[in-house]
């Protein structure tokens, strides 16, 4: 079993540097073939650990070496498969094959083919060793390496030029991941400082040494580690206000957007909070885990509202996935932490689908992402519109697909908790996410084809492409049955959540209330867009349109108020105290040594007779100075 | 009396006298001679401070100088003949080819 381990650690690291090798030589189909073949190997082991794992409830812990040993300061590399850990495996090694499987198609025409695979796999490596980490050390090794992963993925067309925010909203690949990798490190400030609060007060960072010992710590230590640790989610997992970035990642390649923007590193943030739930589930942290639900749930409203009218096919994906975050995060902070996480493997699925679904659009589209001039695709691409159209209805929460059974989990643990206003949100946010998927979907594939006035002609995906993205569609659709198997198997090791009487009492009106508001979402978006798009002045004028469509304001407010004094101050400083006193020091150091120099260049004159009067002259100094040195003594 | 004084006092003069050849004089010659005088002034402090503390030493150091002597000046001058053969000089100013 604990080669197991290695083997679904390791797998994605030497499929990395298997593709490192052909990163100078133009592409080779067998480089995208080999690192698919050794991500799917990474898979099969997951896989048997998990069986393993439902089967003996046995939890696998491997140490494969000393890491750092100072005083009384011991972290080793060790690793950890259990209940937790092995759901995040198996979800992120399932996605990452089905994507680098993808990904050999859609990439076939970019030259950068081989490194593309490089940098993916390394992406794999670095999520697989933040979730099998043993200790918070390990864990933040693995949190750096999906920073540095996605900061090289977003950034992989970095030779596109900068435009302005009225072309583009993202200005550049290069500014969108220069932009998530600074967001991100200021969160991982917190998330640092955490660490080291618990380091402090616990002297260990192994899981199992940290966690027993909590109880004795005072309230205020925990509450700063939760705040601290909790920041460091807020920034991987963006939610307000570093949610930012995750649109701009849009930039990069679909493939990319679909694994690490969607499935897999930004639901780090709550596998940090799943994985230090005896943490935030203690009595003291309370008022923090309140927070969290707060602000996932204000996220999940907040970013649904600006998917709502959205142009951008991709970015439309990505504020669903920020509003999806946010109930991952709702369900962390009311306590049901298994709830969160069987809502991220789901999601993991129908949002990896739906992002490739689109992926394989833009493919047909020569890279167009407006869906205002798109339409009626559904006739070009059956099984595209298939996936899409099951991945939107999976999202929406329609039954028997796998959102309903998540989403409707993690609503009705709101109203468990006797927080109204929180479900209230969360189901209106249920509307709208309905609304805006199939807004994306019938003005994609249905009504007038627009497409035809820019001369665009549409073509599917290739074959093999739309077969090795079947296993998402069928687990999108299937994966809520495994609910109840689900709980039983992970709540060996997370907290159970039990709903009270009352809530199971209302638990069908509950249920019928979250897909009314579905249903009703969806068909308002049939009513508006299946016919084609009727586009009014009035509407897209009006205050509310506009404020939504700039996404409040909130880049160009980040923009005005933080960049731009950052940028003046920048150049304060490096006008008056770079250049006119560090630069100077410097500068006058190296003068007097040219000017000395120079000056005693003259002694050099080529003249024997010159050089032992200078040779006199030096001895008869030395002579002095040794006479006053004995004499002063 | 002639004491240890008188001998260094002397051995000081010599020494200065090859010194200033040394600096002033512009013929290698004679900065060779100058050198001569410089090593016989130590030669003879040697054998006078040897005599002072009845130390044999000092006498078979200033042989072993004599000596050395002897031997520098024969590749010395044959270097110095070559100099003059390729210059038609010994003229340090006119020697001056290194300058920085």
């Amino acid at each position: 079993m604990e080669n197991l381990v290695y083997i679904a650690l390791f797998a994605p690291f030497v499929s990395s540097l298997f593709a490192l090798m052909f990163v100078m030589v133009p592409k080779q189909t067998f480089v995208g073939i080999v690192a698919s073949l050794l991500l799917f190997i990474s898979f099969l082991a997951s896989a048997t650990l998990a069986y393993h794992i439902a089967m003996t409830n046995e939890v696998i812990h491997v140490t494969m070496m000393d890491w750092i040993v100072v005083g009384d300061l011991s972290i080793p590399f060790g690793f950890v498969a259990d209940h937790v850990s092995v759901t995040m495996m198996v979800v992120v090694s399932l996605v990452s094959t089905v994507v680098h499987i993808y990904s050999i198609g859609y990439m076939d025409h970019d030259r950068s083919f081989n490194r593309f695979f490089s940098y993916l796999s390394a992406f794999v490596f670095s999520m697989m060793v933040l979730v099998m980490s043993d200790n918070f050390a390990g864990l933040f090794i693995g949190w750096e390496g999906v920073g540095v992963c996605s900061w090289l993925l977003i950034g992989f067309w970095y030779h596109k030029k900068d435009v302005t925010r009225d072309i583009n909203p993202s200005i550049s690949p290069s500014w969108a991941a220069n932009e998530a990798f600074i967001m991100n490190r200021i969160a991982d400030l917190g998330m640092l400082v955490g660490i080291f609060i618990i380091f402090w007060n616990t002297g260990s960072l192994q899981y199992d040494e940290v966690f027993p010992k909590l109880a004795e710590l005072s309230p205020v230590v925990l509450i700063t580690a939760a705040i601290a640790l909790f920041i460091g989610a807020m920034g991987k997992s963006a939610q307000f206000p570093l949610h930012t970035w995750l649109t701009d990642a849009m930039e990069g390649p679909t493939p990319v957007s679909a694994l690490i923007h969607a499935a897999t590193m930004v639901t780090a943030g709550v596998f940090l909070v799943i994985r230090a739930n005896p943490l935030f589930g203690m009595e003291e942290v309370a008022g923090v885990s309140y927070f969290i639900a707060s602000l996932g749930t204000f996220v999940a409203f907040f970013a649904a509202s600006m998917a709502l009218v959205n142009r951008d096919l991709k970015r439309i994906i990505a504020f669903s996935t920020l509003s999806q975050l946010g109930y991952m995060f709702a369900a962390a902070g009311l306590g049901a932490y298994w709830i969160a996480l069987f809502h991220l493997a789901a999601h993991a699925f129908f949002k990896a689908l739906l992002f490739l679904g689109a992926g394989n659009v833009m493919h047909a589209m020569h890279d167009e992402l407006d869906i205002f001039k798109m339409g009626a695709l559904r006739k070009k691409m059956r099984w595209t519109w298939l996936y899409m159209g099951l991945a939107s209805f999976a999202l929406a929460g329609i039954p028997p697909l796998a959102g309903f059974f998540s989403k409707d989990a993690i609503i009705e643990s709101a109203f468990n908790e006797g927080s109204l206003i929180l479900w209230a949100m969360l189901v209106i946010t249920a509307g709208m996410t309905a609304f805006y998927s199939f807004r994306q979907v019938f003005l994609t594939f249905h009504g007038d084809a627009r497409y035809k006035e820019f001369g665009i002609h549409p073509h599917e995906m290739y074959t093999y492409v739309l077969i090795g993205m079947s296993p998402l569609a069928i687990l999108a659709a299937i994966a809520g049955f495994g609910k109840d198997w689900f709980e039983g198997f992970i709540t060996n090791l997370l907290p159970e959540y039990e709903m009270s009487e009352h809530t199971h009492h209302l638990a069908s009106i509950l249920g019928a209330i979250v897909l009314a508001f579905a249903v009703g979402g969806i068909l308002l978006a049939a009513f508006k867009y299946i016919k084609g798009l009727k586009r009014s002045e009035k509407t897209e004028n009006s205050f509310i349109y506009r404020l939504l469509s700039n996404q409040y304001y909130i880049p160009q407010l980040y923009a005005e108020m933080i960049s731009k004094p950052y940028a003046e101050l920048s150049s304060i400083f490096w006008k008056s105290i770079d250049m006119k006193i560090v630069d100077a020091t410097v500068d006058a150091i190296a003068n007097v040594v040219y000017k000395s120099g120079d000056g005693s260049r003259k002694m050099q004159s080529g003249n024997l007779s010159n050089y032992l009067a200078w040779m006199v002259f030096g001895a008869v100094a030395l002579l002095i100075a040794a006479l006053i040195s004995s004499a002063i003594g | 009396m002639i004491g240890l004084n008188h001998y260094l006092i002397i051995s000081g003069l010599l020494f200065a006298i090859g010194l200033m050849g040394v600096v002033r004089r512009k013929n290698l010659l004679m900065l060779f001679f100058s050198t001569e005088i410089m090593l016989n002034a130590a030669n003879i402090a040697l054998a006078a401070a040897g005599h002072f503390y009845n130390d044999l030493s000092g006498q078979m150091f200033a042989f072993f100088v004599i000596a050395i002597a002897a031997s520098e000046v024969a590749v010395g001058l044959g270097l110095l003949i070559l100099i003059y053969k390729k210059n038609g000089t010994l003229d340090l100013d006119d020697l001056a080819t290194m300058k920085g």
